[in-house]
């Protein structure tokens, strides 16, 4: 099943018959088996399936993390297949911001250090750095915390704290895998409501891999469904558009 | 990413496992450190050797003789120059002229003669030669007991330690121990000695001389000159001279001036140099050994024969620089044995920073910013290690050179230094554990730099 484009907005990401295998010993796992989806500029994506379904492998392609066995991946009309390493991790720096299950922080680092940490990547100036940390980490109500270690932050702040690091260099598209799947369902939903913000306020297109249809529903424009690697639904998704708006700060 | 944040950034990765990544840095500094002793007592050894041997002023002495004396110091130079009767006469005028060649430092002539000394009314025959006051500064006075002499005209002797034996009465049984200088120079220094010798005086020619006697007629008197003894040498100032060794010095100009019949005026009473001494030998001291061939050249081109010790001084740098080579050699194996210490802390590093590696990539770092951070990593550890190597082989060197100067006081041995630590030596010891420190790092770095990062944030 191929993935319908709905939104009037442009086209920003174009999946054509894309592909990922591994060999397992003398099994080949097909982890993502001839999707073809494109989603448009300023969606809300839910990416949904069983564990196992190929809906984080297809978020590794689409971040450039992993390469296809074949089929290509379009990001605003450039084929990332094309890319070489070093573009590809341009790629990752400047265009799309990355939200994971388990946060990822940096455990030896400050979460002023860790935010700034693209913008090293980045070369941005010293000062500007931090000053532009300062404010991501305020933006997500941590301004009280920059100087301690995530393993001294709950989780809700550490993922607030990954979700600032994603923001910092102003991408086009946050990819979030599960990244409410680590903490309780009221702080989940806080960060639900940030990453909605960002889709609504900052225009960011968003890719959300997760394992909740509820979740899904309540706050995604678009619920894509995968199962054994291919594409087995794709669907507007008519209570978001309402609840997300009836449900304002979560509840 | 930038160079400043790279090394920050790998400074405090390093501060995170402190205690391994210091084991590591110590590796490097242990490394260094045998590189810098090695090296510094192997630069000390050199310059002990150079400072002795410019001391000893054998590499900077060219010795001159005249044809005329028919004893060249190589046959070469008979058949070649003038013929003997033919060349110059080795006089103070030739002597001021070899003066004042460049690169001369001074030129004088060496005199010495057999004479009779009267000790304690007991006479004793003995070589008496003198001793230009530049000599003051050999090698051969370092263990002397007493003082040099207090002008260049005092009537003022130094003995050597096996006459002072003589005049005590204290020769020593073939086998059996010397006596030391400082037990001979006690009872002797202070005390005179009579020396009778025969001076040449010009004799006037009123009357006596016919038109075929054209030299310079003199006759030989008698006399006898109070000479104190001032010191006591242990080694011998005299050794180059073989069978004619003197064992009494006294100042050359003393010597000049007493005007001491030396064996050359007997042929010179037929020659036409008038009233102008005439000298056996003269020795001409030279800037440095490297002017010594020039000089030489340039006396021979004037009719005489010389003679220098040069070729000796190459071969010496040439023993030296193999021997630096094989301490430098040796040393660096401790930073070799090092250098497996970073690549396994490197190493080790990867394997526990795998998830970190994976997050950084995943956050846009690229290849070369992970192969960087781990580069900087090997460079900084190098860089300390380096710092603290240099700061432990200077140590370590002192330590040596303590405890080699401790030895020789035990043995009454002037102190030497034999360790020197040259500025080039802390650059380039710092600077090799660095570049050693960073080929340590090439092959970690670029493994980390290739991690999946798909791989690399599974790992738990």
């Amino acid at each position: 099943m191929s993935g319908v484009f709905r939104s009037t907005n442009p086209i920003a990401i174009r999946i054509e018959n894309l592909s990922r295998h591994y060999r397992m010993g003398d099994a080949l796992i097909r982890a993502v088996d001839g999707i073809s989806v494109q989603i448009a500029s300023g969606e809300f994506v839910g990416l949904l399936g069983t564990s196992g379904s190929g809906k984080s492998s297809l978020l590794n392609l689409i971040a450039g993390l992993d390469h296809p066995t074949s089929g290509t991946v379009v990001v605003r009309e450039n084929d990332l297949a094309k890319f070489s390493r070093e573009e590809l991790a341009k790629y990752r720096l400047h265009t799309v911001g990355m939200v994971f299950q388990s946060f990822n922080l940096i455990p030896s680092m400050t979460l002023l250090e860790n935010v700034e940490l693209p913008l090293r990547f980045a070369e941005v100036d010293r000062n500007k750095r931090e000053s532009l940390a300062r404010q991501a980490l305020q933006r997500v109500g941590l301004s009280a915390r920059l100087r301690h270690r995530p393993t001294e932050l709950s989780g809700g702040e550490q993922q607030r704290a990954s979700l600032a690091r994603a923001l910092i260099n102003q991408p086009q598209f946050l990819l979030a895998d599960e990244p409410t799947g680590n903490l309780d369902s009221q702080t989940g939903t806080e960060i639900m409501n940030f990453i909605r913000e960002f889709n609504q306020t900052l225009g960011m297109t968003i890719i959300m891999v997760t394992h909740e249809r509820a979740l899904a529903e309540r706050y995604a424009s678009r619920m894509i469904f995968l199962a054994d690697g291919k594409l087995v639904g794709d669907q507007p998704n008519a209570v978001s558009a309402t609840a997300g708006h009836a449900l304002g700060g979560g509840s | 990413m930038k160079t400043y944040d790279m090394a920050e950034l790998a400074v405090r990765n390093l501060r995170e496992s402190i205690l391994r990544n210091s084991l590591t840095t110590v590796g490097i500094s242990v490394g260094v450190a045998s590189l810098v002793a090695m090296l510094s007592l192997g630069i000390g050894l050199q310059q002990l050797a150079g400072r002795r041997l410019q001391k000893s002023g054998l590499f900077d002495t060219v010795v001159v003789t005249s044809r005329r004396d028919l004893r060249g110091f190589n046959r070469e130079q008979e058949e070649n120059g003038p013929a003997p009767a033919e060349s110059p006469t080795l006089n103070e005028s030739a002597r001021q002229k070899i003066a004042q060649l460049p690169d001369v430092l001074e030129a004088y002539p060496d005199i010495r003669f057999i004479t009779e000394l009267h000790y304690e009314n007991k006479p004793y025959l003995t070589m008496v030669a003198g001793l230009p006051f530049s000599a003051k500064n050999n090698d051969a006075f370092d263990g002397m007991q007493g003082n040099f002499f207090s002008s260049d005209t005092a009537n003022e002797v130094i003995l050597q330690k096996s006459f002072a034996a003589q005049l005590l009465g204290k020769m020593p049984k073939t086998g059996g121990e010397e006596a030391s200088v400082i037990e001979l120079a006690k009872p002797l220094l202070g005390k005179q000695l009579t020396m009778r010798y025969a001076e040449r005086t010009a004799t006037p020619e009123a009357g006596t001389s016919t038109s075929q006697s054209a030299g310079t007629a003199y006759s030989v008197v008698s006399r006898e000159a109070s000479l104190k003894i001032v010191g006591v040498s242990d080694l011998d100032p005299d050794s180059m001279r073989g069978q004619a060794r003197a064992r009494v010095f006294m100042p050359l100009k003393l010597a000049q001036n007493l005007h001491v019949m030396q064996p050359s005026d007997l042929r010179d009473t037929t020659n036409l140099a008038g009233g102008m001494p005439a000298y056996t030998t003269v020795e001409v001291h030279v800037k440095s050994p490297t002017q010594v061939q020039p000089v030489e050249d340039a006396i021979k081109k004037m009719g005489f024969n010389t003679f220098s010790i040069v070729d000796a001084t190459r071969s010496l740098r040439q023993f030296f620089a193999v021997l630096d080579l094989f301490l430098g050699i040796f040393g660096s194996l401790a930073l070799a044995v090092a250098s497996i210490g970073i690549v396994n802390t490197l190493v080790m590093a990867i394997l526990e920073r795998r998830r970190e590696i994976g997050i950084m990539k995943a956050i846009g770092a690229s290849d070369g910013d992970v192969k960087g951070l781990f580069f900087a990593e090997a460079g900084v550890m190098g860089a300390f290690g380096g710092f603290v190597g240099v700061a432990l082989g200077w140590t370590i060197g002192r330590v040596i050179n303590l405890g080699t100067n401790v030895y020789l006081k035990r043995q009454h041995f002037p102190p030497e230094q034999i360790w020197f630590v040259p500025w080039w030596l802390v650059l380039g010891a710092i600077a090799f554990a660095i570049v050693v420190s960073l080929l340590s790092g090439l092959y970690p770095a670029s493994r980390a730099a290739h991690l999946d990062p798909v791989q690399a944030l599974r790992y738990e």
